[in-house]
């Protein structure tokens, strides 16, 4: 199957085209929402970070948006900042700069004068970048150029035996074929990481996992939390879960099996010559989670949920698929995949897989998701610890 | 009819994809061939049974890794569940 994409200034490929009103912290964001909603093509989200952060914490932030005007689905950016954060507008767009080259603007609402007058300069300003936008042509694409966000939420008993190994059937596929998959949820590996870690691609990779791991874990300890303990839960060893192991493999096995070649801290740039699977740094928290990889350049989101979930995204069309088929029977409206037969035997999880494949590069062609239908933008951020 | 599943070839445990009564057939998809295992006691959906006989003190082997170790002997058709299974990432812990 062809795919076909948009080439970007900066080299890299975008399967949306998306012009991004971007605040730099809350005090902008319905603002930033406004402007969005007077231009077609254009999206925002409510975006709680960018300010009373300290500097380790303020860096997520940073990267996040920095990471979200370079992702290869948006066009070009148009920031909105309030004039008093401490991600003030021009820092964030000189974070962009560092990322990509890409039409970028900026207002703030103190300096215009509040945001009504902010308004008529942002959305003139916006709907001129759309035009731009829709003189864009797709042009025909490789799978090489796909970055593919893996993720998995409001998880259940078929989780782990079905979605999750039909998505790592899929994500080795894409591997196969060249193309780039990010594994993340450093808390789900806890209990796996020396699995994981024997699969990397050599001794540096193997000790950032060991090391992000260790790192995530730490922090808790810190905040005087054992994530260890407890876990599995006891709903989840009713449900059939015996072991920490045994739960973390059924999470990381929708990565595929593939050999680990880079990790990620939150939200970083993945390289433009990285391929094959790679490890992102993120919380299970699903919004963050997918912000962080959208952040690192992924086009694509796939989402396994045991209970269903109809999170989105603002920047991504996000592939919703479930092991339950109830849940999918129940929530048909916010799931788009089926991965139930695995379980009953009735299809095999390479012919699933497969399916699911193909369900990616449609998707990548233009081929709309139930939530990105439904206009659904949740986003969150990875913290360091609580506001200042 | 298809009642459980065998995630990996290597693995010594399948789960059980319906509840399973004690004396049941399970029959599971090894590959291209059908294997079939009696449950020596009732099973709850979802939960594990023993493929093969498992001596104390080997692993448990799902999604072809190792999950665990059994903690006593566990016959072909057998519950494994955390009554006869450690955890390995679990010893550590006070």
């Amino acid at each position: 199957m062809k795919l076909y994409g948009y080439k970007r200034i900066d080299g890299r490929v975008g399967i949306r085209n998306h012009v991004l009103i971007l605040p730099t912290n809350i005090c902008s964001s319905d603002t930033a929402g406004m402007i969005a909603r007077q231009v077609n093509g254009a999206v925002s989200f409510h975006n709680q970070v960018g300010c009373s952060q300290v500097p380790s914490d303020m860096q997520y932030a940073l990267d996040m948006m920095a990471g979200f005007a370079a992702n290869p689905n948006v066009y070009g950016t148009i920031v909105i900042g309030l004039g008093c954060e401490t991600c003030q507008s021009g820092l964030v767009a000189a974070e962009i700069r560092k990322r990509t080259n890409k039409p970028l603007a900026g207002l703030d609402i103190q300096k215009e004068g509040g945001t009504v007058r902010l308004m008529e300069k942002a959305v003139r300003m916006a709907q001129q970048m759309a035009i731009e936008a829709s003189m864009q042509q797709k042009e025909e694409i490789s799978v090489t150029d796909i970055i593919l966000a893996t993720e998995c939420g409001g998880s259940d008993q078929t989780s782990g035996l079905a979605a999750n190994p039909v998505m790592g059937a899929m994500s080795d596929r894409l591997v196969n074929d060249g193309g780039t998959v990010i594994l993340s949820e450093t808390t789900e590996f806890i209990g796996a990481e020396s699995i994981l870690a024997s699969r990397a691609k050599n001794e540096q990779v193997k000790e950032r996992i060991l090391n992000i791991v260790a790192r995530y874990e730490d922090h808790f300890i810190r905040n005087g939390e054992n994530v260890r303990l407890g876990n599995p839960t006891p709903g989840n060893k009713h449900g059939g879960l015996t072991t920490l192991e045994e739960k973390s493999l059924g999470c990381i096995g929708k990565g595929g099996t593939t050999v680990i070649n880079e990790v990620y801290d939150y939200g970083k740039q993945i390289a433009a010559d990285v391929r094959g699977l790679v490890v992102m740094d993120t919380p299970g928290n699903d919004a963050s989670s997918i912000a962080g990889m959208l952040a690192g350049g992924a086009q694509v989101v796939v989402f396994s949920s045991g209970q269903g979930t109809p999170l989105g995204s603002p920047l991504a069309p996000v592939i919703k698929i479930t092991g339950n088929e109830h849940t999918y029977h129940m929530m048909e409206d916010n799931i788009d995949f089926d991965a139930s037969p695995a379980l009953t035997g009735k299809r095999s999880m390479a012919e699933l897989g497969d399916e699911l494949y193909a369900l990616v590069l449609e998707t990548c062609s233009g081929r709309q998701t139930k939530a990105e239908v439904l206009g659904f933008t949740e986003t969150a951020v990875m913290r360091a610890c609580n506001y200042v | 009819m298809m009642n459980a599943l065998l995630i990996d070839s290597k693995d010594n445990v399948a789960v059980v994809t319906c509840p399973v009564g004690q004396g049941e057939q399970i029959n599971f998809m090894d590959g291209s061939t059908m294997r079939q295992v009696e449950a020596l006691s009732a099973i709850p959906v979802y939960h594990k049974i023993a493929v093969c006989d498992i001596p104390g003190g080997c692993r448990i082997i799902k999604y072809g890794h190792v999950i665990g170790q059994a903690t006593r002997d566990i016959r072909l058709g057998g519950h494994v569940h955390c009554h006869n299974v450690m955890s390995f990432e679990e010893k550590g812990q006070e």
